[in-house]
């Protein structure tokens, strides 16, 4: 067997694994078994590519390859390793900007190589693709980054004539791409990377934060379909194969996470131009009456409740008050009282992020109850306590068809007999829209960090 | 464009319904875990990247080249560290299941 029938061999086998990845990371007892594999099967395919003779040469600069990822592994393991729970979302749109990144940077790489022998148009047009693609997910990725981080305001950042603004960089990307069809030129290569890098900063910028997670799993999408072009220009079936997986298989989980919010993708994509901005202002101005307690005070409420529903956000988990809640929780049960947990499905900042918060927290997993199901438990609960949770629980979104959380699937606190509402201010959530929940009657608001009220009620509900 | 850009193209069609095919029935507990091992898998990045720097001719090709392998290199390995924490999350819950189920 030749050399090169033996390393594409193993690329087949990596291929393979990567497979079985995916089909395991969509059943719980499977997903992490899954990880391991595709773990395996890079690692013996990068190995083998050390191997490859390309060109009809060995490898050169083997000690440059070594050092890059060297110095790759030593960022990338602690980051990923030491990282909070809590800033999860932000790193998976990092190390998936970073991949689209490599997959311009391979595209252009190889087609400066083989520029100088006219390449076929074809080829150019996967370079072109790849390029464009793999710079819009580079860029896109950072800013997703900063908007999670807060580094940057979470809110949609608009401007006039931001979509015909967005539609000319489209054009003129695809410009630059049918020009340099015709032409060749090596210019116009780098005033395409340059357009794909503003195009992807301006797609970006117009979606709210609470989006941000979808837009993620579409970019990470994108990053597999630039891998595949990479894959295409090399002729390398591995990366046709991996990328493609995750291109196909990333924009259908980007519907999928878009539809648990009860909304298309284009809504998403697209919906921040005009309406936020007028009805985020409307009620925000003017100062409403609202009730509020002392954590003592809504002890006295919990220790005569017979069931109580949980409604976590992500701010319980960034005021890392996870495992004060499961006490509560544990108080409330040795008292008798039934407990649940209502998860909304993009509770947290990505779909499951809650689930896996409160998993890591060892609440047990029977108590967490999907959205539908939580709002039948809390037709009969006496009590609904919401923590760090906002958007989620806003009735606008089935109210307010002016309001840009409009026809998001809510779990329906108010239908318990009072909702506790702990909150650090009287700020609106994520979204930056007002609650109008707030207001209700059946609700007390229990201002303070979610740790600090969380752990006096539970002293308090002791006492009792 | 000839048979082997034909046999590329199958690869593709094939691997697109594949890929659709395989997320259809995912728990939406799972879309990010999913999600973040997705991201892992592209980073097979790193493999077209080792072989452009190692087919680098010119300097430029070289300092291009080099970035992609370290950037490819981050996306490999942060991918699957981080989606292995995410999933190191589902494990003790069943095991208090299991403990809930013995006790009763």
């Amino acid at each position: 067997m030749s050399r090169d029938t033996l390393i594409n061999l193993i690329y087949l086998f990596s291929a393979t694994t990567f497979l079985l990845a995916l089909k395991g990371l969509g059943s719980p007892k499977r997903a992490r078994r899954g990880n391991v594999i595709a773990a395996i099967g890079m690692t013996v395919a990068i190995g083998a590519t050390f191997f490859k003779y390309v060109d009809g040469h060995p490898l050169r600069h083997v000690g440059l390859i070594v050092l890059a990822m060297v110095i790759g592994v030593i960022v990338a393991v602690p980051t990923a390793r030491l990282v909070q729970m809590t800033a999860m979302p932000q790193l998976v749109a990092i190390f998936n900007g970073v991949g689209g990144g490599a997959a311009a940077l391979v595209s252009i790489t190889e087609f400066m190589h083989i520029h100088s022998s006219n390449p076929a148009t074809y080829i150019t047009l996967e370079v072109l693709l790849g390029v464009l693609i793999g710079t819009v997910s580079f860029s896109g990725s950072a800013i997703a980054y900063a908007k999670l981080q807060e580094l940057m305001t979470g809110r949609p950042v608009t401007y006039p004539g931001q979509q015909i603004f967005n539609g000319l960089m489209g054009i003129a990307a695809l410009g630059f791409i049918v020009t340099m069809l015709v032409t060749g030129s090596m210019v116009l290569l780098w005033a395409l990377l340059a357009v794909s890098f503003v195009l992807g900063i301006a797609f970006v910028l117009p979606i709210g934060g609470a989006d941000v997670p979808v837009l993620i799993s579409l970019l990470n999408s994108f990053t597999g379909l630039a891998v595949a072009a990479s894959g295409f220009t090399l002729g390398s079936n591995l990366l046709i194969v991996a990328g493609t997986l995750v291109g196909a298989s990333g924009i259908l989980l980007t519907r999928l996470m878009s539809k648990a919010m009860g909304r298309s993708l284009a809504n998403v994509l697209f919906s921040a131009f005009g309406s936020a901005t007028t009805a985020g202002g409307a009620a925000a101005g003017e100062e409403r009456p609202v009730r509020s307690a002392s954590p003592e005070d809504v002890a006295v409420l919990l220790g005569l409740a017979t069931k109580v529903v949980i409604i976590p956000g992500y701010g319980l988990a960034v005021a890392q008050a996870q495992h004060i809640l499961r006490e509560l929780a544990e108080v409330l049960e040795s008292k008798g009282i039934e407990v649940d947990y209502a998860i909304h499905p993009v509770a947290g900042r990505m779909p499951g992020h809650m689930n896996v918060l409160l998993a890591e927290a060892n609440v047990p997993y029977e108590q967490l109850k999907e959205m539908d199901e939580a709002n039948i438990e809390l037709q009969t609960a006496d009590v609904a306590i919401v923590v760090g949770a906002n958007d989620t629980v806003n009735p606008a979104a089935k109210d307010d068809p002016g309001s840009p959380i409009y026809g998001m699937p809510i779990i329906n606190a108010d239908l318990a007999e009072n909702v506790l509402f702990l909150k650090r201010s009287m700020r609106p959530g994520f979204a930056g829209i007002e609650n109008e929940l707030l207001y209700n009657p059946k609700t007390t608001l229990v201002f303070g960090d979610a740790k600090d009220t969380l752990t006096k009620m539970v002293a308090a509900v002791k006492q009792n | 464009m000839g048979n082997v850009l034909l046999q590329y193209a199958t690869v593709l069609m094939l691997s697109i319904f594949i890929g659709i095919e395989i997320v259809a029935k995912v728990p939406s507990i799972l879309h990010t875990p999913l999600m973040s091992g997705s991201n892992a898998i592209h980073g097979v990045i790193l493999v077209g990247s080792m072989i452009v720097l190692g087919n680098a001719n010119t300097n430029l090709e070289e300092v291009l080249g080099f970035l992609a392998v370290l950037l490819a290199t981050l996306n490999v390995v942060g991918g699957f560290v981080v989606t292995d924490r995410m999933l190191e999350m589902f494990k003790p819950k069943k095991k208090v299941e299991k403990k809930e189920e013995a006790a009763q």
